[in-house]
C-alpha cells in the first residue's frame, strides 16, 4: 500500500525532528560525523516508523527484523531515530561521545545491547548481516519472516571484504538480505569519483547477482517502493543504491565533502544548521534531490 | 616419572609410540559438538579438507558453509551467524585465519562478544614444506591481546578433540591452535582437561635416581613440543637432575596460580613453544612470573625470525626447538639460579 500524501507530510516532520537531534548531538559533543548522518535521515526515518518490524519497547523479540550499520560513523542518525522510536529518552541524545555515555563515538553493543552489531572499522557489516541471513535460513528455510537491513557508506566499498561478503550473498540467494548503500559521493579525502572509482556501482552489484535499485534517498514515495521492491524478491538478496546530499537540509553544508567528518563548532556554523533547521516546520519540498530522476 | 593423576599414554616413551596430527583431533571433536549441539555450525575458507572440517561437513552438510578463500568474511559472517544464536567454528590456517583477519576478529568477535571459536590448522614451523608464508609463528601473540579471547593450543589430538568439545559449551571467543604434523600422542581418554587448568605432565619421582632433590627446574611446554619435553624430562631425571614439566593448553586465561607454584618450587623456569619467543606463551609466563614470583626464566622458540622451506624436524632443530636445545635452556637456566 503506498504512502498516503498524510503520512509522507508525517515522516516529514519526524526526519526534520531528528535531524534537528543529530545536528543538538554534533554541536554538544563538539565532534563527530554531520554529512553521513543528515543525508541518510529520510531513509532511516522510513525504515523505522514504516518498514521494520521490531517493538522499541522490547527489543530484543526474537522475530524482529535486523539492521546492522556498517558505516558505524554515521551512528548519530541511528541513535536519534531509535530514540525518537521510543528506545531510550531523546535526552540521553545529548551523552553522544562522552564518557560512560551508552552512545559511544562508534556503537558498541556491550553499552547499548538493543544495538545487533557494534561497528567502526569499515567493510565488515556486510558480512555480519550476511551471516545473519544465512542463520535464519538454516533455522527457517528460504521463508523466513526476519529481514536482514545493512547500512554501507559509499565509500566504504573500497573496503575489500564487502566484495567478499556480496560475493557469498550472491551464491547464497539471500532473498532476506536487503542493503541500502548511502550513495552521498563523499568520503573523507574528497569525493568518491577522484579518490577511488566506484561507477558503474550499479552494474558492479548486478554482476554478482544482487536484485539491484537505484532510488532517491529524500524522496519517502520512491524509498517506499524500493523498500517494498527488495521485500518482494525472494530469490536474490537486494541493494537499494540511494543517492543522497551530504548534509542534507544545511545548505552550506551540502554537498561538500569537508563535512564528512566534523561536527558544527564555530558560532558561524552554528548559526547556518539553526537557520536551517529550526526555521521551517519540514524540509518537504526543499529536499528533493537532483537524482530523483535516477 | 610421568604424574600418574594425568593418566598420560603408558607407550609414550616407546620408540613406535602412536602419532596423529593435532588437526584430527579437532574434526573429530568438531562432529562430537555438532553431534551435540544442534546450533554448531561449520564455516570453512576452502581449506575443509586439510583444516579436518570435512568429518562435520559430511554429517551436517546444511550447517556447513563453505565460504571460498575469504578469511575476512569468514570471521565476520560467523559473527552475524553467532548474533543469531549460532555457534560457529571456522578453520582456515592459523596464518590467515588469526592471522590476516586479525581486525575482524577483534572487532565483530570480540567487540561484539561472540561465541565464534576460531580453529587455526598447520600453525608452528613444523607446517614445513609449505615454507616461511604459511608458518604461524606469531598467532598466540595477536590472540591473547584480545580481551575476552580464549586461547587454547593442545599438546596431541586426544586433547585437541577434548578442548573443541569443551569449548563449543563456552560462550567466549575461543582460539584453538592446531599443527599439521603427525604428533605424539601423549594424553589418553582418562586424562583429565578442563579450560583454563594447566597439568603437571612430569615430576621427579625415582628417588634412586634424584635422592633428596627437590625440583631444580619447572619446564613449562605447550603444543606439539610438550612430548619433547617430557623426554627432555625424563633424560634429564636418568642424569639426576630434578626436573617438572607443566603442559599450558589454555594460554589465556592462564592459570597462574600452577605457573607460580612452579616458579615458587623451582626457583627456575624453561618456556617451551613452537611460536616467537615474543608474545607467545614465554611472553605469558614472563608476565605472570615478573608479577608474582620473579626467577631466571630461558625461553625455547623462534628468536624473532621467519622460517623457510624444510622438513618438520630440520626446522625445528635449526630454529633452536629440539631436544638438545630444551635440555640446553635447562642447563642454562639452572646457572642462571641463585
Amino acid at each position: 500500500m503506498a504512502l498516503t500524501d498524510e503520512k509522507i507530510k508525517d515522516l516529514e516532520g519526524k526526519a526534520l525532528d531528528i535531524r534537528r537531534s543529530i545536528i543538538e548531538m554534533l554541536i554538544e559533543a563538539k565532534t563527530g560525523h554531520t554529512a553521513g548522518p543528515l543525508d541518510m535521515t529520510d531513509i532511516f526515518t522510513y525504515l523505522y516508523f514504516i518498514a521494520l518490524k521490531h517493538d522499541p519497547k522490547k527489543p530484543d523479540w526474537q522475530y524482529r527484523d535486523r539492521v546492522v550499520l556498517s558505516n558505524g560513523h554515521i551512528c548519530p542518525v541511528l541513535y536519534a531515530t531509535m530514540a525518537h522510536s521510543g528506545y531510550f529518552p531523546v535526552s540521553e541524545l545529548k551523552t553522544l561521545r562522552k564518557f560512560g555515555s551508552r552512545l559511544q563515538g562508534h556503537p558498541h553493543r556491550e553499552w547499548l545491547p538493543m544495538l545487533e552489531t557494534s561497528s567502526g572499522p569499515l567493510g565488515s557489516g556486510l558480512s555480519q548481516a550476511v551471516g545473519m541471513a544465512i542463520a535464519e535460513r538454516i533455522d527457517t528455510g528460504r521463508t523466513g519472516s526476519k529481514q536482514m537491513y545493512c547500512f554501507l557508506g559509499d565509500g566504504e566499498l573500497d573496503e575489500g571484504q564487502n566484495w567478499e561478503a556480496i560475493m557469498l550473498a550472491g551464491r547464497e540467494r539471500l532473498g532476506n538480505l536487503t542493503v541500502v548503500v548511502d550513495r552521498n559521493n563523499i568520503q573523507i579525502d574528497g569525493f568518491t569519483e577522484d579518490i577511488m572509482p566506484l561507477n558503474p556501482l550499479p552494474d558492479k552489484w548486478r554482476a554478482f547477482n544482487w536484485h539491484v535499485q537505484e532510488v532517491d534517498g529524500h524522496n519517502f514515495r520512491a524509498i517506499d517502493e524500493a523498500f517494498g521492491q527488495a521485500r518482494a524478491v525472494s530469490d536474490r538478496p537486494s541493494v537499494i543504491i540511494a543517492y543522497t546530499i551530504p548534509g542534507k537540509g544545511v545548505p552550506e553544508f551540502e554537498g561538500k565533502f569537508e563535512w564528512h567528518g566534523k561536527a558544527p563548532t564555530t558560532p558561524e556554523e552554528i548559526e547556518q544548521v539553526k537557520r536551517a533547521l529550526w526555521n521551517v516546520r519540514t524540509l518537504g519540498g526543499k529536499i528533493q534531490s537532483e537524482n530523483e530522476s535516477a | 616419572m610421568i604424574n600418574p593423576s594425568q593418566k598420560l599414554n603408558p607407550k609414550i616413551f616407546d620408540a613406535d609410540v602412536e602419532q596423529v596430527p593435532i588437526r584430527k583431533g579437532f574434526g573429530e571433536g568438531l562432529l562430537q559438538a555438532g553431534i551435540n549441539d544442534t546450533r554448531v555450525v561449520g564455516l570453512c575458507a576452502d581449506l575443509t579438507d586439510s583444516t579436518q572440517m570435512n568429518l562435520f561437513k559430511q554429517r551436517f552438510p546444511d550447517r556447513f558453509i563453505e565460504m571460498g578463500v575469504a578469511e575476512q568474511n569468514l570471521a565476520s559472517v560467523a559473527s552475524g551467524m553467532a548474533a543469531m544464536g549460532k555457534i560457529p567454528f571456522i578453520t582456515s590456517y592459523a596464518m590467515f585465519s588469526p592471522g590476516r583477519n586479525w581486525e575482524q576478529i577483534r572487532t565483530t568477535i570480540a567487540y561484539n562478544d561472540r561465541p565464534v571459536k576460531i580453529a587455526g590448522s598447520h600453525a608452528g614451523i613444523s607446517v614445513g614444506q609449505d615454507g616461511g608464508t604459511h608458518q604461524a609463528l606469531e598467532d598466540i601473540a595477536i590472540t591473547r591481546v584480545i580481551p575476552r579471547m580464549v586461547v587454547i593450543s593442545p599438546c596431541d589430538a586426544i586433547e585437541a578433540k577434548k578442548a573443541t568439545i569443551a569449548c563449543a559449551m563456552t560462550k567466549d571467543p575461543t582460539y584453538i591452535r592446531l599443527a599439521r604434523e603427525k604428533t605424539p600422542i601423549i594424553t589418553t581418554d582418562a586424562t583429565p582437561f578442563v579450560i583454563g587448568k594447566a597439568q603437571l605432565m612430569f615430576s621427579p619421582g625415582d628417588a634412586s635416581k634424584t635422592p633428596d632433590k627437590k625440583t631444580e627446574v619447572g619446564i613449562i611446554a605447550t603444543g606439539a613440543l610438550v612430548f619433547k619435553a617430557i623426554k627432555v624430562a625424563q633424560a634429564l631425571e636418568q642424569l639426576g637432575k630434578a626436573v617438572k614439566v607443566l603442559n599450558i593448553t589454555t594460554i589465556k586465561p592462564l592459570d597462574e596460580e600452577a605457573v607460580w607454584k612452579l616458579a615458587q618450587e623451582c626457583g627456575a623456569i624453561v618456556t617451551v613453544e613452537e611460536h616467537q619467543i615474543a608474545g607467545g606463551l614465554g611472553g605469558a609466563v614472563a608476565e605472570c612470573l615478573a608479577q608474582h614470583c620473579p626467577v631466571p626464566i630461558e625461553f625455547v622458540g623462534v628468536a624473532d625470525k621467519f622460517g623457510q622451506s624444510g622438513t618438520p624436524n630440520e626446522l625445528i632443530e635449526h630454529y633452536g626447538m629440539g631436544e638438545s636445545h630444551i635440555k640446553a635452556a635447562v642447563m642454562k637456566v639452572l646457572l642462571r639460579k641463585k
